[in-house]
Order: C-alpha cells, then structure tokens, then sequence
C-alpha cells in the first residue's frame, strides 16, 4: 500500500493513465499539484502562454490521436481563460479533462481571491464536471473523468480540485483503478439489428444515394469500415467539415465535403438524393441551410451514438442509436454477396452527378496571373502539392479556414482539424503545437489569417522554449476577410472594423523570437519560400503570404434557401 | 401538450443544477419542479412538468437522459398515472367569510391547518387543476398568499420507477 499526497495521486494517476503530455498554466491553487510535477518526470509539463492556447494544445492533440488531451490550470482567471477551448472541445466532441485548482473549501462561497465557481460557469459545455470533495477520492474521480470524456459521445470534463485537497502534509492509500463504472452512464455498444437491416434494405434499393458522414466516423474510428461499406455499394459520399478525410478526398467517390461553403456536387446531390445515410453528422446549420427545405425528395438514415442528436433539427425516417463503428460492420456484413437492386438508376445518378462536376471543373476560381495579388486558393493548392497531401493541417476561422478545406486533399482521417462548431479565431496555432509535440516527424501546418493569428500569437514564446517546429501559412488579407465578405454581400461593402489598419510587420515579430519568418508577395516566389520553409524540418517557420483582399469563399449557400441555393462566384447563382 | 417527467437522479451537489441548466440552455419550458429524497439515499427524485409538441418532450428526455447525473426517468403522462400536489393558502376570514371559507374547504376536501381571527391558512392537496379551481373558488374571499410544491407523480398499477 502507497500513501501519497493528493498532488502526488494526481501526477501519479496522470503517469498510470499513460498521460504524455500536459499543457498548463500555474498559480496559487495549483501549486501543490505543480511541485507534484516538479518531483516526477514521466509526465511532460507544456507551459503556454495563456490557458486557452492549453485547452487548444490538448483538444489538438486528440484530434489527431483520438485519446483525450490533458490541461492544468488554476483558479479564477486561470480557470476562465480556459473557457473558450471548452466550449470549443465541447461543440465538436473532442475527448478532454481539465483539471482546475479551486481556492481552499473553507473558502469556498466567501468570495475569496481568486475564487471562481468554475463547475458552474462550464456547466453548459461540459459533458460532465467533478468537484473533488476528498483527496482520498482523487484516483477514482480522475478516473471517471478520463472515461467520460473519451467513452459514448466524447466531450471535455472539468475536475475542480480546492487547494486543500493537494495538501502535502496529508496522504492517502494511492491504487491506480483500472476500471470504473458509472450506474447512470452506459454508452450503446451497438445499434438495433431491425433497425440496420431495414437500412440496409433502403440502401440496396435506393436509387440516388448519398452518404453524409461526419466527425463521429472519426471519433468512433470507423473511417476504414466506412470505406469499406461505400465503396462496396459504389455510391456518392460527401462528408462534414470535421469529417474531412474519413474517406480518401482522391478517390472518384468523394464528393468532398458539404454545406455552407462546401463542393457544388456535394450539395446539389444532397438536395436531388432520395436517400441519405448520415452516420456521425448532426444536421447542423451550416451543413442544411433551411431545414424545413432540406433534400425534399429524400427518405433519412440517420446513424449516431448520442440519441439527442437524431431528429434534433431534421427528422430521421430510420433512426439508428448506436458507435458508427460497430454499426457499419453490422451493414457490411448485410451488405455482403449483395448488389444494389437499381443498377441503371445508380449510373443515370452518377451521370447526373458527374455533370454537376464538370460544371464547376476549372471555374472554381480565378487563378491571378505573375504581377497581380495571388490567390488564396493558390497558395492552399501549392502548400498540398508540397506536401503531398500529408500534412497534419490546422485552421483558424475565417475564408482562409474554408480555402484551407477547399483546396488541401484530405485521404486520411484526424490530418485536418479546425474548429467546426464553436469557430474559435485564435484556436489553429495551439492546437498545431499540441499535434507538434506528439508527432515530431509530421509536418504540422497551421493556416491561419492575420486576424486569427494575433488572438493566440504569444505561443510563440511557448514554441521556443518547447522547440515546437511547427509551419505558419498566414494567409495575409490584410482584413477580416469573412467578414469583410459578410459586409460585402449583406452590408453595401460597408466594412465596418473588419480592416486590420495596424498590422504588425510579421517579420519581425517572429525573428523577435528567434525563428524565421518569410515574407511572400510574388508568384515566383510562393513555391519556393513552401520548399525553403519545409526543408527546415524541426524549425517553426512563418510564412506571411499577401494574397488578394476582394477574394470571396464560393460556393456559398443563400441563407434560408436549400442546400442546392449557392452563389457560385460574384456573378453566378444556381 | 403538458407533460410530467419523473427523474431518479444521482443525489449528489450540482445535479439539481444540471437538470435546470439544461431547461434554460435549450430553450425549454418548465412549469413546475419538485425535488426531494427518496428512500435510497443515494437517489433523489425530481418531478417536472413541462409544455411542448411530440419533438420538443423527445428532445427534453433524450438530453435528460444524456445527464450523467440522471438515472432513470419516466414520462409519466405517457401512461396512467396519479399526479397530485400539495398547496398551502392563507386566505382572509373576517365575520361571515369565516363560513364560507370553511364551506367552500369542505367542498375541495381542504383542510383549515392555522387559525388567526382574521386569517385562515387552508392546505389543498390534488391534481394541479383541482388546486387552481380552489384559488378560483377562494379569490373573492381574498387571498392573501399561496406555497405550492408543483407537481408530484407516480404510475399507476405495478409499473415502477426504480434502479
Ligand atoms: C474568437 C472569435 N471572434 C470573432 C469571430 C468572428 N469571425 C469569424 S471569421 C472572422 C475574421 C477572421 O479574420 P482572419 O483571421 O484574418 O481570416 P480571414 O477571414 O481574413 O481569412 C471573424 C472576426 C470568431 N469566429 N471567433
Ligand atoms: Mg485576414
């Protein structure tokens, strides 16, 4: 039997977890936990720059790994600083647990300082929240928090821990719980069997198909089985922005990916389909625009692990509660020695479907000639082509995030990881970072935008002192550009604040910090500064790429409209 | 169309919380709560009823469900079910509304718990629209003032509500 102290539980749980790293910030309430650390070296302490870019770090590293992200912070505006990574790890499932020290207990209710009930600020955006009420409790707790978090519909868990539950002076029997259980939680294994063989039975006979897949085929870790099942029955799939790569982008079956900016095929096929099979998406509102004009012709499979998310905003004919994994090998094995049972009008679809592509084939935009502005679809297509595709990519929120999904090719799964739901600016570089450190000999990309980058540019400091070699493509518009295309659209082109009249010379901030910084304003000298910046294997590297400032995202779905409403370019609509 | 859900929930600090949280975060209706021990206590139950069309009421339960706070729940109104609720009232008894007062308790099987020379404390118990025709009945007597506890229920027959 081991006694230890509750700082000393925490880092030896964290260890016994199998925890690598943790991204964090100290102060007074979690200071005891930080000695804890200081004393130990099986766990990798990252100091950031403000608990948010923590959040971010973690939430990036489990989007790429699928195991839950780690962070530390402390009470008050530690604890708050890390409110908006929450809720942006909330929005789009990602497993995670943040640890937050809390003032004494006796402190507790009295205004204290730095005293902030954070359970109650998370409470909306967390899958779940624990207060530590006794150290002796802290093994089992953390475990239950690293169980919720990546078990059933993965989301972010608060543990808040008062400073008197670390306590040096008082120590616990210490036993590694191997398992918990939890009475009033139990995730689905698997789905209704009637309920897949009847969709199955709609699949075979369907005769416009799509699948719609989303971030739940990537946190269930189903994208093989996925593909397996799509390209047995040889239809259509487009997927959701955080479903981008579940399936292989190259292959003639992608459509790409769908919605508010997404491909003209995907959604003019989602709007013409008679059957859409949705495993893991959530019908949200920039996926179906107008809902009550949503694919009026289609009957809906709807596949997901969380049974709120089914008929939520669109109304499922077959409603399936179940992981995307094990139901999609359900409907493979059914699948199996079987063959759709309207092969004609499957290939009249994908005519029709081949049609919408070659529409749009080489008018997606305007590719800008030597001596003008480049393009910031350009600049994407150039980076994939230097990286063959292989990159781990982050986002910002902007146009440059959409150009980002647009025009890098995605073949595998957890490669593109933006913030979907929430739209955090400021959450692309810390979570590049996070994937950094556990992927040295990836090449890790954040494109981000002049606007986004100065919200969480101070990591900087924290990828010097970490060697952190990550790439920064900073699509420089020289404006919000989203919302300078809102403004355009919706607002007579009056651009209120969405200039950035004050840049930083981005140069010289970056070699401020000792890393190289190259600045691209020419054709001629995009894929060179790519080639140059990517021979620096391990070394972070900005690249301050000026493209054109009027450029919009097309397509782009008319509000209220259909999913096959779009403006095209800034003359053409459907 | 009004509904009463019956929730079994983790008797632990904050889970009140979480269920009322969520009322308001979506967006949804609560018309009354009821919240208490039960026998295991580790297990409280809380009764709420609320308004809303076939989609909302399933979306209502399937997020409640989805509480990890939450253990079982039941919409009661889906089946037979008793619901009553416990109202106590302070109405004013001067001269011959004493009477009437006593009258009309009576009627509605109330029974008159505290006595002032000028003031009757009346405690009702029923369904909740038993318990509005009350107030109706009392309000030109002169109410003074109102507790309700809102909606408890339970299903009827050996249907049961348990771990
Ligand atoms: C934290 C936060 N604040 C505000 C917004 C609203 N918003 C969305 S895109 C955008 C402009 C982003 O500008 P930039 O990073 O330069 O990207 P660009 O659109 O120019 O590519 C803004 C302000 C947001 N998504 N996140
Ligand atoms: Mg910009």
């Amino acid at each position: 039997m081991e006694l230890l102290s509750g700082a000393d539980m925490i880092a030896r749980f964290l260890k016994d977890e199998g925890v690598e790293y943790i991204y964090g910030y100290p102060g007074g309430a979690a200071l005891h936990i930080y000695d804890a650390l200081f004393r130990q070296d099986d766990v990798k302490h990252i100091l950031v720059r403000h608990e948010q870019a923590a959040t971010h770090a973690a939430d990036g590293y489990a989007r790429a790994s699928g195991k839950p992200g780690t962070v530390l912070v402390t009470s008050g505006p530690g604890a708050t600083n890390a409110v908006t990574g929450i809720a942006t790890a909330y929005m789009d499932s990602i497993p995670m647990v943040v640890l937050c020290g809390q003032v004494a207990s006796h402190l507790i209710g009295e205004d204290a300082f730095q005293e902030t009930d954070i359970v109650g600020v998370t409470r909306p955006i967390v899958k779940h929240s624990f207060s530590i009420r006794h150290p002796s409790e802290i093994p089992t707790v953390l475990k239950k928090a690293y169980y919720l978090a990546a078990s059933g519909r993965p989301g972010p868990v608060v543990v808040d821990i008062p400073k008197d539950m670390t306590a040096p002076t008082e120590r616990y029997e210490y036993v590694y719980p191997k398992k918990v259980k939890l009475r009033s939680y139990n995730p689905v294994t698997r789905g209704h069997t009637g309920q897949i063989k009847k969709a199955v039975e709609m699949m075979l006979k369907a005769r416009r198909p799509v699948f719609y897949t989303g971030g739940g085929v990537v946190t269930g870790q189903a994208c093989e089985g996925l593909t397996d099942l799509v390209q047995r029955l040889g239809y259509p799939i487009t997927t959701t922005l955080m479903g981008i790569g579940a399936y292989p982008q190259s292959d003639r079956q992608s459509l790409g990916w769908l919605g508010m900016h997404g491909s003209y095929e995907s959604n003019m096929a989602m709007h013409h389909a008679d059957l859409i099979v949705a495993i893991g998406a959530r019908f949200d509102d920039r996926v179906t625009n107008n809902t009550s004009k949503f694919c009026p012709t289609a009957k809906i499979i709807h596949v997901d692990i969380d049974p709120s998310s089914i008929s939520k905003t669109v109304r499922a004919d077959v409603p399936i509660v179940g992981p995307a994994g094990s139901v999609i090998d359900e409907m493979i094995s059914l699948v199996q020695g079987r063959e759709p049972a309207n092969p004609d009008a499957l290939s009249e679809w994908w005519d029709k479907i081949e049609g919408w592509r070659e529409e749009r084939r080489g008018k997606l935009y305007d590719p800008s000639e030597p001596g003008e502005p480049l393009k910031p679809q350009q600049v994407v297509e150039t980076l994939c082509r230097v990286t063959r595709g292989e990159a781990f990519v982050t986002t910002d929120v902007g146009q440059h995030q959409m150009f980002a999904a647009q025009y890098y090719k995605f073949d595998k799964p957890n490669r593109f990881i933006t913030s979907g739901g929430l739209g955090t600016m400021g959450f692309g570089f810390p979570a590049a970072m996070g994937i950094k450190l556990s992927y040295p000999d990836d090449d890790v990309i954040c494109i981000t935008g002049e606007g986004s980058f100065q919200m969480m540019m101070q990591e900087l400091s924290t990828c010097k002192q970490f060697g952190v070699g990550v790439k920064i493509v900073n699509l420089n518009n020289g404006s919000l550009g989203m919302v300078r295309q809102w403004q355009d659209l919706n607002y007579k082109s009056r651009h209120a604040h969405s200039y950035m009249e004050s840049l930083p010379d981005f140069q010289k901030l970056i070699e401020a910090y000792g890393f190289t910084a190259l600045k691209v304003e020419r054709h001629e000298d995009l894929e060179p500064a790519l080639e140059r910046a990517f021979a620096h294997k391990d070394e972070l590297v900005f690249l301050d790429i000026y493209v054109d400032p009027r450029e919009h995202v097309y397509p782009m779905q008319v509000p209220l409209g259909s999913m096959r409403d779009m403006l095209l370019s800034k003359t053409e609509r459907t | 169309m009004r509904h009463i859900i019956s929730i079994l929930m983790e008797n632990e600090p904050g889970a009140l919380s979480r269920v009322v949280g969520l009322f308001s975060q979506r967006n949804f209706n609560i018309e009354s709560l009821n919240v208490a021990p039960t026998e295991d206590s580790t297990l409280s139950r809380l009764t709420v009823t609320t308004v809303g069309d076939d989609r909302v009421i399933e979306q209502i339960t399937k997020h409640l469900n989805k509480l990890i706070d939450v253990v079982k729940l039941v919409d009661l109104t889906e089946g037979n079910h008793i619901e009553r609720e416990l109202m106590l009232v302070k109405v004013k008894a001067l001269g011959a509304q004493r009477d009437e007062v006593k009258r009309t308790a009576d009627i509605f099987r109330a029974q008159i718990v505290d006595v002032t020379p000028s003031v009757y404390t009346v405690q009702i118990t029923g369904d909740a629209g038993k318990l509005d025709a009350f107030l109706q009945a009392m309000a030109p007597i002169g109410i003074l003032e109102v507790a309700r506890t809102g909606v408890s229920g339970i299903s009827r027959g050996d249907k049961i509500l348990s771990l």
